[in-house]
């Protein structure tokens, strides 16, 4: 990754990546069916020749009979023939008596010191061999009879690699086969993102809508993380374009009339008048730098709704300080608190809630009728904070303009800043929420209300 | 005693028999090999009557002798040594046919008794002796067993591919002849020769057509080869119990050597000689009219001279050659032409399913048993006591 990193124009496609992961994985699986393969025909082919084996001792070992007093052993055919199924191999067996002696067969042929299976050579060459006893109880002749058959591998070995070939062959087929499907698999999972980016190929380079094409959900995080950035890309773009759109107009009226005043004020000679055109001016001047405040306050909020990383907010803390600021300005005297016992948490960003409260707070303290009310609760997933007034608030027909940002109600008053609200509203529209504004027939309530994080959260 | 034209070599056994001893002295036909015969001091080789005679009489003693010892091919050539028990008058044409090809080669063939040989090549296997570069014997339990022991070793070819699966083993032992085993019948004694084993068993039932018909087979305890066809017969059918019970019966003879046996019935000792080498038998019965090869319908057993190159050989290439050479066409047809192979239909066999081949697999291994051979031995003795074994 780090070399792909440093030459950034040179990646690898996914098609390669899954294509030698694909031969990695066939690469392997084969080698480990060939090598079980080989371990199982041994395994079958060690059982089917050894069966001969002991079929061919036990037969034997069935011929041994006493006669007269004698040890007599009569060989069947058979016994001989059925070795004989392994066609190249060489034979080796021997007939003990009781006594340790050789009845009949090879001398000194090596022997288990039980019954039963065990491997061998024969003149050099690899072999099995197989030793069964036969108990004697008879007058002339009491004890055990000592069968040893050997045989030479040389059909094992050549019949477990038959079997080792075909299941190796058979999973070869198996594994192409399987690639074929692999490889049709791929291209149709890796569709989507073929046109995706055919899609962003041909894209204009302004056009900031969602990309309308279908994904599946493994890259719609991708997409939709695209079209997110995209939408923050939009409106930043449209907050400078608005910021640059309203401050000329917003700020050359006051500035003009903060010059106009100047300009008496520079021809006026008593002192008296000069002093109230001086007020004025003052008073101009604070309410220009009030509105250029609020203007940037609201160009950070707007940054900041999509800049800054949401983190578990409390409405009460936030409505306790909004109050508290509000105070410590002076003239928030007697607003009251209504706070409920439990935290109501929202994900977002403290001080734009802040400024918002702040703003709703300063305009029913302007605007409104005492006493004045700051309300947090929350119900059925919403958290609601408010600002309440005994007032008559602003007329219903008003609700909608007073929320955009030329609200005809502030104007460019000498008073207000007519950014207020609509710093309210972005900032509602950032967390997910809505501001609101009713009147209950005693106060006027102007809510913000979002989704509220769960009590867990 | 009345020798058939100018067959070259002789059986001097029948005289001394008559003399009440053991069988004693040269018998040409070797496959007859004489293995668990302890008193046999001497096989003498030679051409013509006379020789054959003061062979006989001059035997010296001697332990595991070659019978015959030739060599052919140019005198300053490397010799290539093969053993055998093939007469040295019937396999010589077939080495030469094979030397025409081979014109740096020279072998020296030496002809062996098969119990010699099998011991001689014992020996060697176990680096206590020369070993030959090519062994072929009509003992092929014996080349079998060595085989089995580790002593061979394999030779693949075009040639030996070609071979049908009883007369390979191992890519070690290869089939060289098919020589089936027949019944020779005197045509003056039995006009109406039996054509299967049950006509004869049915000729010999007391009342039969025939009971007194003499009959006379391999002694099995002196032949390894009549033991081999007598062992065969008993795993082939349930009839081999009614033969040996009819042969009893009838008192039939037990005796040396396939030449002994064709001579007997052709000078009318006997009517019937059962289980005799058909490839020495076709040799006689081209030069004499008076005997008839039957190839029992039944069943007829066919052997196949088994060849393999030993672990210690010199020469295994050339040796290879050599077995390349006999299986090829060339080859087969020298081995025709000297009876080795049968033309199946002049024997009156075209049935396939009558020719029971005697598979060169480790199924011989159970005729070279001890304990096998014991009890068929005795088997075989309560049908011909020995006082009957020394001829009529």
């Amino acid at each position: 990754m780090a070399e792909a990193s440093a030459v950034p124009r040179r990646r690898r496609s996914i098609t390669t990546r899954l294509a030698l992961t694909l031969a990695a994985i066939f690469v392997g699986g084969g080698t480990a069916i060939a090598i079980a393969a080989l371990a199982y025909g041994r395994t079958a082919a060690d059982r089917s020749f050894d069966r001969l084996l002991i079929g061919a001792a036990e037969q034997i070992a069935e011929a041994v009979a006493v006669r007269g007093g004698r040890l007599i052993v009569d060989i069947p055919a058979s016994a001989f023939e059925l070795l004989s199924l392994a066609a190249d191999d060489r034979i080796v067996y021997a007939v003990t008596a009781p006594d340790g002696a050789l009845v009949t067969g090879y001398p000194d042929l090596p022997r288990a010191e039980t019954q039963g299976i065990y491997d061998g050579e024969i003149t050099g060459a690899d072999a099995r061999f197989v030793r069964i006893d036969r108990l004697l109880a008879e007058r002339a002749l009491t004890g055990r009879v000592t069968v040893v058959v050997g045989q030479t591998t040389q059909a094992r070995t050549e019949l477990a690699r038959e079997i080792a070939g075909r299941a190796v062959l058979l999973s070869g087929i198996a594994g192409l086969f399987m690639a074929g499907l692999a490889l049709v698999a791929v291209r149709r999972a890796l569709a989507p993102l073929d046109r995706l980016a055919r899609h962003l190929s041909t894209r204009e380079a302004h056009d900031l809508r969602p990309v309308p094409v279908e994904v599946p959900r493994e890259i719609g995080v991708l997409v939709d993380t695209l079209d997110r950035f995209m939408a923050r890309v939009e409106r930043q773009v449209s907050a400078t374009q608005a910021l640059l759109g309203d401050a000329p107009h917003q700020l050359r009226t006051p500035i003009a009339a903060i010059r106009a005043h100047a300009e008496l004020a520079r021809e006026e000679r008593d002192p008296e008048k000069l002093r109230a055109m001086v007020t004025r001016i003052h008073q101009r001047a604070l309410n220009l730098g009030r509105l250029a405040d609020q203007m940037l306050s609201r160009a950070m909020i707007i940054h900041r709704a999509d800049a800054v990383p949401r983190a578990p907010v409390d409405l009460r803390e936030v409505a306790m300080r909004a109050v508290d600021e509000v105070d410590h300005l002076g003239g928030g005297a007697g607003v009251g608190l209504h706070l409920p016992e439990d935290a109501v948490r929202v994900a977002g960003d403290a001080l734009s809630l802040g400024e918002a409260v702040k703003n709703l707070l300063a305009n029913a303290l302007r605007y409104g009728t005492a006493p004045v009310a700051v309300s947090v609760s929350g119900a059925e997933g919403r958290a609601r904070i408010e600002v309440l007034d005994a007032g008559p608030g602003i007329p219903e027909g008003q609700w909608v303009d007073a929320m955009s940002r030329f609200a005809g109600r502030s104007g460019v008053s000498a008073e207000s800043a007519g950014l207020g609200l609509s710093i309210v509203a972005s900032v509602a529209e950032a967390h997910e929420g809505t501001l609101r504004f009713s009147h209950d027939g005693v106060r006027f309530h102007a809510t913000l209300e979002m989704p509220m994080l769960g009590a867990g959260a | 005693m009345r020798w058939a034209g100018n067959f070259t070599w002789v059986c001097v056994v029948a005289a001394a028999r008559r003399a009440g001893a053991k069988p004693q002295g040269a018998c040409h036909a070797t496959d007859s090999g004489q293995r668990h015969d302890p008193e046999r001091k001497h096989r003498a080789l030679v051409p013509g009557l006379v020789l054959a005679l003061i062979a006989s009489i001059v035997a010296a003693p001697a332990v595991a002798q070659t019978e015959a010892e030739v060599r052919i091919g140019p005198a300053d050539a490397p010799a290539l040594i093969v053993r055998g028990t093939t007469d040295a008058d019937i396999f010589l044409p077939v080495l030469r046919a094979f030397l025409a090809t081979e014109p740096d080669l020279a072998i020296r063939y030496e002809q062996w008794g098969s119990n010699d040989l099998f011991a001689r090549a014992t020996e060697a296997c176990a680096g206590g002796a020369e070993a030959a570069d090519l062994l072929v014997s009509s003992a092929v339990d014996s080349v079998v067993r060595l085989a089995n022991d580790g002593c061979a070793q394999a030779h693949v070819s075009e040639e030996t591919a070609t071979l049908p699966a009883g007369q390979l083993w191992r890519d070690e032992v290869f089939g060289i002849t098919q020589e089936p085993a027949v019944m020779v019948v005197n045509r003056a004694a039995v006009p109406d020769a039996p054509v299967t084993r049950f006509d004869l068993i049915d000729m010999l039932r007391p009342g039969g057509a025939r009971e007194s018909l003499r009959v006379a087979t391999y002694d099995i305890e002196e032949s390894g080869l009549g033991y081999l066809f007598a062992f065969m017969d008993s795993l082939q059918a349930t009839t081999f119990g009614s033969l040996i019970e009819a042969f009893d019966r009838s008192g039939a003879v037990a005796t040396c050597c396939s030449a002994e046996l064709i001579d007997g019935v052709i000078e009318g000792r006997w009517d019937l000689a059962y289980n005799v080498l058909g490839s020495y038998a076709e040799a006689r019965a081209a030069e004499s009219d008076e005997i008839a090869i039957v190839a029992p319908e039944d069943y007829t057993l066919m052997l196949s001279r088994a060849a393999f190159i030993p672990a210690g050989a010199a020469r295994p290439e050339a040796a290879g050659r050599l077995v390349d050479f006999m299986l090829s066409g060339q080859g087969r047809a020298v081995l025709r032409a000297n009876h080795l192979i049968p033309r199946i239909d002049g024997l009156g066999v075209e049935d396939d399913v009558s020719i029971r081949p005697i598979p060169l697999t480790p199924v011989l291994l159970l005729t070279t048993d001890a304990a096998k051979r014991r009890l068929f031995i005795e088997l075989w003795r309560n049908t011909f006591p020995g006082d009957r074994a020394a001829g009529p």
